[in-house]
């Protein structure tokens, strides 16, 4: 009987490898070039109002997808002109060969109309070589609105092909600025990400600088001077309210929130020395996590709230520390040439984003947590204060010109780098500006 | 005693299964042979004896007598005895094989004397096998025969070619794919990052069928990213097809696996 079924096996075995072999190839690498992409302008039904048209809503919010794309990175949007197929038909059922033969990998589709006062835009996501819709959404907003369903859109889709949030629906509050170097007006000013709808938050009377928002965005801590002395102050972006946070007998300065938004991190200085605080905004608790004779500033939390960095002088000249929040087991993190500072941890939490000056040469790099692994992203005369995308990606941070001895040919102005280093774009604004921070996702 | 019967039945059931499928003249009805058509075989002469015109014989012997004339006039060069002293002598053993081999081959063929062989080139065929297949060409090739015989290449390893590609012919499909493959950036590089596709391909390499072998994974809350990779390695199999495929041994690569690995790429 044994014999029967080791003969049994043998068969078996025989059969199954003769049958079943198959060619396995590991495929290991891959091109990081942008994907071609194709974005029809959405049609706009002619039953809608005219104004719709007028506006040209439809190629408006085309553009702004394509340009939110482009701007990215990872996306290479395709010329218009090259496009056969019209936008209305397209939304219908796109000739996929059509798309292909313009290379395209991906299509985006749509369609505008009002119903009811009420603008309705529905987009569809086309794989162009698998010949099908991988995402269709609508959106209704009221009409002023269509410029962040754009943005929404932009997200949705950069989600779909790349697996990570994106950072479109979002918005950046900063320092504008005018005027000569020696007189400058400084205003706190809030626009969305790609430079436009500026608004300005502050009437320009006192100096603001180091605006950060809270998590979910309705609030921003900065720091303005009040009677004559730099205090951290706290602003509604709603209702415009604003305060100084705490009282403190000396100057504060460098303020962030915490992950939560239930507190406030920032320096307090007195008799030259600065020490790092937090309080408590629902009870109004003032905590000293740090005290050393040293300089000890720019606090940022770890997202999990469990750490912070921050930089100090405590080694002899600036650099980059970390330690837990309730400011027990303090590490240097950094040992390289030159001065670190404006630590900010990513909202991923695996990155630690610096400014780094050597040999009068200014940088922007990011660092493991642990300090391991620094690459600098960009150089520049003079560059400082990064500030995260909220899906960890894109930094942003302003650079300042040279200026003559009367402070002539002086600009300051916000640039974004992501990770790679290679992608470096100049943000628009209306004014010279400086200081900016990234907000989180407005719709998530 | 009954399950003792009872396994004999079975297994004599099974030899005569067997045996019945082994001799299918046993199962099968005699085929209707054709009629036998006879045949007639006749010798054919190495020269046709067919007896020229004779004006054409005349032509011929002319020809036949000029040929004859042409190789007279070129007589073989003259057979000179190697007397330098530097001259290497040949060892014994080629001088054996040489003899084996002027059995085997046809002796006309054979050029070994006429030669001109330079003191530089002798040295470099020292080696006895060099020389011997100075002798005969066919030697050259089955010395080298021998000689990759001696290791297992895997195009000679049997198994290999009957189960896979070349690694040349796998580099060429990879890089092909390597360049079609835009590799999603926001995936989350902790998890696992490995997307096994099975292919079914036409013999000019267009893809008929693709397979994702965890497809499950896919529909996995919380696996959103899975189902990106899945689909970037997917438009790399569209936009890379018809596939760099070898144009002989379909059955080879008829069914192929791509496994998209992005934790291999990242880990180097």
């Amino acid at each position: 009987m044994k014999n029967v079924f080791f003969l049994f096996f043998l068969f078996v075995v025989f059969f199954a490898k003769s049958s079943f072999a198959l060619v396995e190839i590991d495929i290991t690498r891959g091109n990081l070039n942008p994907l071609p992409i194709a974005v029809s302008p959405l049609y706009v039904e002619s039953k809608s109002s005219e104004v719709l048209k007028e506006l040209e809503v439809g190629s408006e919010i085309a553009k702004i997808i394509e340009t939110n794309l482009s701007r990215s990175g990872l996306f290479s949007p395709l010329e218009k002109d090259s496009f056969v197929q019209k936008p209305d038909i397209a939304h219908l059922k796109p000739r996929f060969e059509d798309w292909k033969l313009i290379k395209a990998q991906a299509l985006i589709t749509g369609k505008v109309n009002i119903t009811s006062e009420k603008l309705r835009i529905e987009f569809r996501l086309w794989d162009v070589l698998a010949a099908k819709e991988i995402m269709a959404l609508a959106f209704t907003t009221v009409p002023d609105n269509w410029r962040r369903v754009a943005h929404i859109i932009t997200d949705k889709i950069y989600k779909r092909l790349t697996g990570e949030d994106g950072y479109f629906d979002t918005r950046i509050i900063y320092v504008a600025e005018k005027g000569p170097k020696n007189q400058r007006i400084k205003k706190l000013a809030i626009m969305d990400q790609d430079g436009k709808n500026t608004k300005y938050l502050t009437l320009g009377n006192e100096l603001v600088l180091t605006p950060r928002f809270n998590p979910t965005n309705q609030m921003v801590t900065y720091m303005s001077y009040f009677r004559n002395l730099p205090r951290v102050y706290l602003l509604d972006i709603e209702t415009g309210v604003q305060e100084v946070v705490g009282e403190f007998p000396g100057m504060t300065f460098a303020p962030r929130f915490s992950p939560d938004g239930k507190k406030i991190i920032m320096s307090f200085a007195k008799d030259g020395n600065s020490d790092i605080f937090t309080m408590n905004l629902e009870t109004r608790v003032v905590e000293r996590i740090t005290e050393h004779p040293a300089i000890d500033t720019s606090p940022s939390y770890s997202p999990d709230g469990k750490y912070i960095c921050f930089n100090s002088d405590r080694s002899g000249y600036q650099q980059i520390y970390v330690m837990r929040s309730d400011g027990s087991d303090v590490k240097r993190i950094t040992f390289g040439q030159g001065i670190y500072g404006t630590p900010v941890w990513s909202p991923r939490g695996d990155l630690i984003a610096f400014t780094k000056m050597y040999k009068n040469r200014f940088y922007i790099g990011v660092m493991r947590i642990d300090g391991s692994g620094e690459r600098l992203l960009t150089e520049n005369y003079y560059q400082e204060a990064p500030s995260w995308s909220p899906n960890g990606r894109v930094l942003i941070f302003y650079r300042e010109t040279k200026s003559g001895s009367q402070g002539e040919g002086f600009s300051a102005t916000l640039w974004s780098i992501d990770l790679t280093g290679y992608n470096e774009r100049l943000v628009e604004t209306l004014t010279d500006a400086s200081d900016p921070s990234w907000s989180s996702l407005l719709s998530k | 005693m009954n399950k003792s019967i009872f396994l004999s039945v079975i297994f004599h059931i099974i030899v005569i299964s067997l045996t019945a499928i082994s001799f299918p003249y046993m199962i099968k009805k005699p085929i209707n042979l054709p009629p036998i058509i006879s045949i007639e075989l006749i010798q054919i002469s190495d020269f046709t004896n067919i007896p020229y015109a004779p004006k054409a014989k005349k032509i011929l012997e002319k020809i036949k007598k000029e040929k004859e004339r042409v190789v007279s006039e070129q007589a073989p060069p003259k057979i000179v005895k190697k007397e330098k002293p530097d001259a290497i002598p040949l060892p014994k053993d080629a001088k054996k094989k040489k003899k084996i081999k002027t059995k085997k081959q046809n002796p006309k063929k054979i050029e070994s004397e006429i030669k001109q062989v330079s003191e530089f080139e002798k040295k470099k065929l020292f080696d006895p096998d060099q020389i011997a297949a100075l002798i005969d060409k066919s030697k050259v090739e089955t010395a080298e025969t021998i000689r990759k015989s001696d290791k297992l290449t895997q195009s000679q390893d049997k198994n290999f070619i009957a189960s896979g590609l070349t690694l040349s012919e796998e580099d060429a499909i990879k890089a092909q794919i390597f360049g079609c493959w835009s590799i999603p950036l926001g995936l989350p590089y902790s998890e696992n990052l490995l997307v096994r596709i099975k292919l079914k391909l036409k013999s000019d390499g267009t893809v008929i069928k693709q397979e994702i072998l965890d497809h499950v994974r896919m529909n996995i809350p919380g696996q959103d990213f899975y189902k990106v990779l899945a689909e970037s390695a997917l438009r790399a199999i569209r936009l890379c097809q018809p596939l760099r495929v070898p144009t002989t041994g379909y059955d080879r690569w008829k069914d192929l696996q791509l496994n998209f690995d992005l934790n291999k790429m990242l880990k180097g």
